[in-house]
């Protein structure tokens, strides 16, 4: 089967106001899919039914590209997909009821990991509301808690307002998903056109009022501790990405020579190839990155949260560093840990202003504090302690990490890496090397499996010249799967990494590290059910299975040489391969394992 | 007046150091209420008393929150209702520089010598009697909380049959200048 662009995939530019005359009189439905339309979205992901059904009409005439998913979770990840590799917010539109729900867990990620995102609800009618009517749910009560704005519209007339308004709260202040449920009579019944001001949206909303530029005094006192640190350590985290902050941070850097560490989140944010980016920290961090935390005297931690799986034990975390705190949202301040400096805004917008408050007090003749000694250590560690893996025996299964250095040397410049959840997720960011922002797509709050595929799916949507690899599990994939269905038909030819284990191996690896290998409904006997490959060219993949290391080369090579319909390559890896090093949760930081190879020289990271 | 506090019973001290009293400012929106309930269920802050009502403003309601800071940080609270967008201004009120009322109504055996004793106490507390029956009052009283507290505690000893208080409300005190800290 060859992959065929539907006809609306030629996105046309947004139109324009002047063609439409405010006071037209058109239906709800028509003035939903134009305020998309004016909102500037190209491509929307969704799944059509009862109450949604009047706006699947006006689509037909739209410039907007919609992406018919096979399940509506898959529209979700797509749209944080295409979201998180264009910083435009990602749509997905369904219909009330068993749809809606089946939205909940992609809106609770995007909540998670404050990724813009639009979701479009059918509702029943307005006077049906409240009665237990077909399909009916109460979608903004369930979606409260996972959005950062929920809104059920009442009138048609108010549809053009509550889309401005949806759209202007994802994509300010920290990112994140909000909803707008749509009762059927709503899109059915007419409203006169008009397309709200910025100040109208402004004004509509004076209960939110995100603060973009960080204290001048906060940050000036920022500046000086940085000067003043011997053992200072950057701790990047998705915000950078979000405030499209990359070269700012690295403008940072250079200025300062400080070490960098960029968080599960953040993997792009700082080369990796830079000498001064000392990797991943956290839960399977390598051990330079966790333990130049630990011991950091100052920690200038730049859109990040302090997530558990950072921190490990937070009374043990980092204990004689003082922190700098940079996040948009106030409520991070102090959440977790209570910053030495707390700066509320925009990550971008305050590196900036640092960087010019740092030169100022340089060019006044203060100098920086000597971190010379703090550098020899690190590197120190960075040559004792390298990621490494034994490679497999003769005859015996592939290794993941192998698997990954493969594929990462094969890829092409930029290619996009999105991962599901489990071992094969912390082998890809361990492993691959992102010199790029935007590279990297991966479900790190809520932990989603079966993220990877509709993720993966979203972001070949919103760069369809890039190659886009989705790093899976055996678990992943049978969540999901059904998507390479969609990238099939609608032209998005992903790419499929599959590291079949035949375990749920994360979960076997905690079982067999802390319930003495009592191994408990983990074994998913992938190897036997199902036949990968069938399934996958029975989606209209090309498919390859990868047993021994030199067919991986070659196997990889092919895919990423087929452009026409999407890839899937199955890798037949060890099941009892571990990740490391690993911080076991609620355990200090202090107390990381490392690789078994490296543990006997633990004295040595201090 | 020394008093004696049962724990064990449906009667607390509302004048607790870890109770903080937050006036928040929202839009009169459908599913605020629940927005902000939402947020305290979900977060694990808890709620002491909770007041509702229309503000001066058009459009604007007041919820007079009694928040409970054994759960959470004061500051986390606030930051975080300060997130939805329907919250339009947070002002904690220190109990010390603010005035609070409460409402209580309550029905309280009072048959035979119990009656005359229940109206005078009444009185003295300056409450209402406002409905009579062979067997019962119902009583209202309207008051700083602690003084409700008190005619509570009383009134327990009458045997209280039913009894509903409102939850507290407060606004910042005029005279000295009230504290009054505006989150954001
Ligand atoms: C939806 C969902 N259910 C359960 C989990 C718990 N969980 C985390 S990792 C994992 C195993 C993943 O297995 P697989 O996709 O095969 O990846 P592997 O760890 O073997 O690489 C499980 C079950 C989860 N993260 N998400
Ligand atoms: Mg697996």
């Amino acid at each position: 089967m060859t992959a065929q662009p539907t006809d609306t995939s030629d996105s046309t530019p947004t139109p324009a106001t002047k063609e439409h005359p405010e006071g037209e009189r058109i239906t709800g439905a028509q003035a939903l899919i134009r305020s998309l339309e004016m909102e500037g979205v190209d491509t929307m992901f969704g799944y059509p039914g009862g109450c949604i059904l009047p706006a699947y009409d006006p689509l037909l005439e739209s410039s907007i590209r919609h992406v018919l998913v096979r399940h509506e979770q898959g529209a979700g990840h797509m749209a944080e997909g295409y979201a998180h590799v264009s910083g435009k917010p990602g749509v997905a539109m369904v219909t009330s009821g068993p749809a809606a729900t089946n939205l909940v867990t992609p809106l609770m990620d995007a909540y998670m990991d404050s990724i813009p995102m639009v979701a479009i609800t059918g509702q029943v009618p307005t006077a049906a509301i409240g009665s237990d009517a077909f399909q009916e749910c109460d979608t903004v009560g369930i979606t409260r808690s996972c959005t950062k704005h929920n809104e059920l519209v009442m009138t048609s007339q108010s549809l053009p307002m509550a889309i401005r308004q949806a759209f202007h709260i994802a994509t300010t202040g920290r990112p994140g998903p909000t909803l707008v449920d749509v009762p059927k009579d709503v899109l059915v019944g007419e409203m006169e056109w008009y397309w709200p001001t910025d100040e109208e949206v402004l004004a509509s909303l004076p209960g939110y009022r995100p603060n973009m530029k960080g204290h001048p005094r906060m940050v000036k006192e920022a500046a000086k501790l940085i000067l003043e640190a011997e053992q200072p350590v950057i701790y990047a985290g998705g915000g950078i990405l979000k405030a499209r902050a990359a070269e700012a941070l690295a403008e940072l850097v250079e200025l300062t020579g400080i070490h960098v560490v960029t968080t599960l989140m953040a993997r792009g944010a700082f080369p990796d190839d830079h000498e001064l980016n000392l990797g991943m920290p956290g839960m399977h961090g390598n051990a330079t990155a966790v333990t130049a935390m630990q011991k950091a005297d100052l920690l200038i931690a730049l859109g990040s949260r302090f997530d558990d799986r950072i921190t490990g034990k937070v009374d043990a975390f980092a204990q004689n560093a003082k922190v700098i705190h940079v996040d948009i949202d106030p409520a991070e301040q102090g959440k977790v840990r209570r910053p030495d400096v707390p700066i509320v805004g925009d990550a971008r917008l305050v590196i900036e202003e640092m960087i010019v408050q740092i030169r100022a007090l340089l060019d006044s003749g203060v100098t920086q504090a000597d971190t010379g000694a703090w550098k020899s250590k690190v590197s120190g560690w960075q040559e004792q302690f390298p990621m490494t893996y034994e490679p497999s025996e003769p005859g015996a299964a592939l290794k993941p990490q192998f698997c990954i250095e493969q594929l990462r040397d094969h890829a092409p410049d930029k290619t996009i890496v999105a991962s599901g959840v489990g071992q094969h997720q912390m082998f890809a960011s361990q492993y691959w090397h992102f010199n790029d922002p935007y590279t990297w797509v991966n479900s790190g709050g809520l932990g989603t499996m079966g993220f990877s595929i509709p993720a993966a799916i979203g972001a070949k949507a919103a760069k369809p010249d890039s190659t886009v690899w989705a790093i899976d599990g055996d678990g992943c994939f049978q969540m999901t799967a059904q998507e390479l269905v969609t990238a099939s038909l609608e032209g998005l030819p992903i790419k499929v990494a599959l590291l079949n284990n035949s375990y749920l191996g994360m979960v076997r690896q905690w079982q067999e590290m802390f319930y003495d290998e009592r191994y408990s409904s983990v074994f998913l006997d992938s190897s036997a059910l199902p036949d990968f490959v069938m399934m996958a060219e029975s989606m209209g993949c090309a498919a390859i299975r990868v047993e021994s290391p030199e067919e991986v080369g070659p196997a990889i090579e092919k895919a990423n040489s087929i452009n026409d319909r999407p890839v899937v390559v199955e890798f037949r890896t060890e099941a009892a391969e571990g990740v490391f090093p690993m911080v076991p949760a609620g355990a200090s930081n202090d107390d990381v394992i490392l690789h078994p190879t490296q543990q006997d020289r633990k004295e040595h990271l201090s | 007046m020394s008093r004696v506090r049962d724990y064990g019973s449906n009667t607390y001290p509302t004048t607790d150091l870890n109770h903080h009293i937050l006036s928040v400012l929202v839009q009169n929106r459908p599913g605020v209420l629940a927005r902000v309930s939402g947020l305290f269920a979900r977060r694990g802050y808890n709620i002491y008393s909770l007041a509702v009502a229309p503000a001066e403003q058009e459009g604007m309601s007041r919820i007079t929150i009694v928040v409970d800071l054994d759960s959470a940080p004061l500051e986390q609270v606030t930051k975080q209702l300060f997130k939805l967008i329907d919250v339009i201004k947070i002002s904690e009120l220190d109990p010390t520089h603010s005035v609070e009322r409460e409402l209580m109504i309550a029905t309280v055996k009072a048959a035979g010598a119990a009656r005359g004793e229940v109206q005078t106490l009444t009185q003295i507390f300056e409450g209402k009697i406002i409905a009579v029956s062979e067997d019962n009052l119902t009583l209202s009283l309207e008051g700083h909380p602690d003084k409700l507290d008190d005619f509570e505690e009383l009134l327990d000893s009458y045997g209280i049959v039913e009894l509903q208080r409102t939850g507290r409300v407060a606004l910042p005190k005029l005279d000295r200048g009230a504290r009054l800290r505006v989150a954001n």
